[in-house]
């Protein structure tokens, strides 16, 4: 959590104002504004990089906070309704227990914070930066710093990257940009290359498929889905994470045109409400402070506006702080 | 979610058929198909299809010797699928495709029905972390990826017990016959996936990873009721 400015609350406002916001503020504790940058792009070139492998985990207990991590990454199903609140796993877009090259590896991303970040203007940890992912990506509440998943998480992480440089990008880094197709990208024609290509596997209602209790094929949109604020909402970022991973087991087999097609198509389906709505007055104030980039949120769509609702999806936190 | 142990039939009505790029619209069950099914299974369809059983077994179960494969609890949209591509010859067997080219459309559908309706595999769901040290296990759960091969149970799901109906369970199938499978998309016998999707696999794999996989998966549902009695000895203590 991070200090209170009075100064950006108080400009302009009235004493009875400012006693409101006020108690706001005590009662919701929302961390600052997150902008949720796209991440800058990885240096060209070739990953050459390889993290170790799991059999030389240490049998210690860093090792055990190691394969705990491990765990709590590929299965963080197991932290439903405490800190998750869809069906999503964060293996599930940092392929091979986020080991995979292009699919935003953990050893490529350990190095890189803290970080600064010239939106909000602070410097962000390691810590903050998975916890972004468990607000918006996992639709969830994130663990504290210093709570065990985050600390077990963490040492994944910290294990993971052993070799790495420290505060310098590595090629493999993120999902590799894709340059913009030749006609802007169209969610008509995205449905035709999904119909092909991906229902097979995440339904043709994009909500995945189940074995049990089990999810196999992740949802793509609807309540089990990533959130309005998560990174993968953006086009151009799940255009090139499809790309590079999609579909499973023939990476880079769609055209450039037809991953921005396709998720174009994919994100503008309506899934949880963007978390920061929570904070703010109105979807047109969301829009213009956090959704300047080209995506699908607070746009009218097949006679709808998207994300105009109070549906946070499983977190039964109140809709506004305050009511 | 339905388990294989209780598929009902009536409930599977479309199969997307991916590839070709036109959407195969599976066929609308009907309530006779289940019993119609068994008598073509135990006595054939008198034009030229023999019982089925004669190979496939008596409860559909297989033969592990001569590498008939288990049709027990398998999908009913994914047996139907195969036994279109058998006759329409994306799937090449000299065994199976004229027995195929025998069935008419209700046959496909009844038979399809039956073996579906018999008692599959229903095996644990919950995550368990693989053991690095198990090859076989390593690639079922976590796959090859410097090789870009998935775990073969993110398409087939956990501890191979199938995806819904494009996807067959392996768990429980015959070792021989798992085997001949996976060499059939090599050697382009079996081009029948929607979108090559277990051929971009199947291509990656070594002789080495194909045997022991086939091992793995034939003999894993012994193991898993091996292993979960123990448990329960374990708690009983
Ligand atoms: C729905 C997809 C999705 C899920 C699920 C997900 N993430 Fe992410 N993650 C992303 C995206 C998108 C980015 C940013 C990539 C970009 O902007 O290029 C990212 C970035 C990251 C980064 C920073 C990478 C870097 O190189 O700086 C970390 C660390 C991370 N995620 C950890 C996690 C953890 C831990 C989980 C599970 C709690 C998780 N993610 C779940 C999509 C996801
Ligand atoms: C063979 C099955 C399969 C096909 C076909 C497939 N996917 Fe996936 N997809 C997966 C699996 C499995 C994951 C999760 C990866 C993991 O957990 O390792 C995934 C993850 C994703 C994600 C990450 C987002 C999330 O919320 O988890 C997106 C986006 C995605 N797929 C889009 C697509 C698109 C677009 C296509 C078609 C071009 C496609 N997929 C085709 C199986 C498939
Ligand atoms: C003479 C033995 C024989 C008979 C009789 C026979 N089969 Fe088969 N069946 C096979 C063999 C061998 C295979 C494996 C062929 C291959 O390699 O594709 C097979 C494969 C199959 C498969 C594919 C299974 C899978 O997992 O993909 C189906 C479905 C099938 N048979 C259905 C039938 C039906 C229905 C009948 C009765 C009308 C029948 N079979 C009769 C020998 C037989
Ligand atoms: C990307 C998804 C995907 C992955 C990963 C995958 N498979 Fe498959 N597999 C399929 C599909 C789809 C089929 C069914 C094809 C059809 O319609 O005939 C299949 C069928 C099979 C069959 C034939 C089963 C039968 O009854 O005839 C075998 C054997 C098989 N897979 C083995 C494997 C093994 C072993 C692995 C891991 C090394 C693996 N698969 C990984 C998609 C996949």
């Amino acid at each position: 959590m991070t200090p209170w400015k009075p100064t950006l609350w108080v400009a302009g406002g009235t004493l009875s104002l400012l006693a409101l916001s006020l108690a706001a503020v005590t009662q919701a504790a929302e961390p600052e504004r997150d902008y949720q940058k796209p991440l800058p792009p990885a240096p060209p070139g070739e990953a050459t990089f390889q993290p170790p492998l799991e059999r030389d985990i240490p049998d210690n207990q860093y090792g055990d906070m190691v394969r705990l991590g491990r765990d709590i990454f590929i299965n963080t199903q197991q932290l439903r309704g405490r800190y998750v609140f869809n069906d999503q796993n964060c293996s599930n877009c940092h392929l091979d227990a986020g080991r995979l090259a292009d699919s935003a590896p953990m050893w490529a991303s350990f190095g890189m914070y803290p970080a600064y970040r010239g939106k909000n203007d602070r410097v962000n940890t390691m810590a903050e930066r998975i916890q972004g992912c468990f607000t918006y990506s996992m639709n969830g509440k994130p663990p504290a710093a210093g709570s065990e998943p985050l600390v077990a998480m963490q040492t994944y992480l910290h294990w993971m990257a052993t070799g790495a440089p420290i505060n310098q990008a590595m090629p493999g880094r993120g999902y590799p940009d894709l340059p913009e197709p030749e006609k802007a990208y169209d969610p008509a024609r995205g449905a035709e290359v999904y119909a092909q290509n991906c229902a097979v596997c995440h339904g043709a209602d994009g909500a995945g498929q189940q074995v049990g209790d089990r999810q196999v094929f992740p949802p793509l949109w609807g309540d089990g889905a990533y959130n309005w604020g998560a990174g993968m909402h953006r086009v151009s970022t799940a255009a090139a994470f499809i790309k590079a991973n999609m579909p499973l087991g023939q990476p880079n087999s769609l055209s450039n045109q037809q991953a921005w097609d396709v998720a174009a198509y994919i994100n503008s389906h309506e899934r949880p409400q963007d978390p920061r709505r929570r904070t703010m007055e109105s979807l047109e104030a969301t829009v213009e402070t956090f959704h300047q980039h080209g995506g699908y949120y607070g746009r009218p769509f097949n006679g709808q506006t998207l994300g105009d609702h109070a549906n946070y999806g499983q977190d039964e936190r109140p809709a506004t702080p305050d009511a | 979610m339905m388990r294989m142990a209780m598929r009902a039939p009536g409930l599977l009505v479309t199969l997307v058929a991916i590839g070709t790029g036109a959407a195969w619209v599976g066929p609308a069950w009907a309530a006779d198909d289940v019993p119609r099914g068994e008598t073509i299974a135990q006595q054939g369809n008198g034009q030229g299809a023999i019982a089925c059983m004669s190979c496939h077994g008596a409860e559909g179960m297989g033969n592990a010797a001569t590498g008939f494969p288990r049709l027990a609890g398998l999908p009913a949209g994914y047996l139907s699928k195969q036994l279109h591509d058998y006759r329409e010859g994306s799937r090449q067997s000299p065994v199976m495709q004229p027995f195929a080219k025998a069935l008419s459309e209700d046959d496909m559908r009844a038979v399809s029905a039956y073996y579906a309706s018999l008692e599959g595999l229903d095996l644990p769901t919950a995550y368990q972390a693989a053991d690095p040290a198990d090859e076989a296990e390593w690639l079922a759960k976590r796959g090859d990826w410097g090789n870009v091969i998935p775990a073969c149970n993110q398409c087939h799901g956990p501890n191979g017990q199938g995806v819904g109906e494009a996807f067959p369970p392996l768990a429980g199938q015959h070792a021989s016959y798992l085997k001949a499978q996976l060499n059939a998309w090599r050697n382009g016998s079996r081009a029948n996936d929607p979108n090559d999707l277990m051929k971009s696999v199947a291509e990656r794999l070594s002789d080495e990873q194909i045997g022991l996989i086939s091992d793995y998966y034939a003999t894993l549902p012994e193991r898993l009721s091996t292993a979960s009695i123990a448990d329960k000895k374990e708690g009983a203590q």
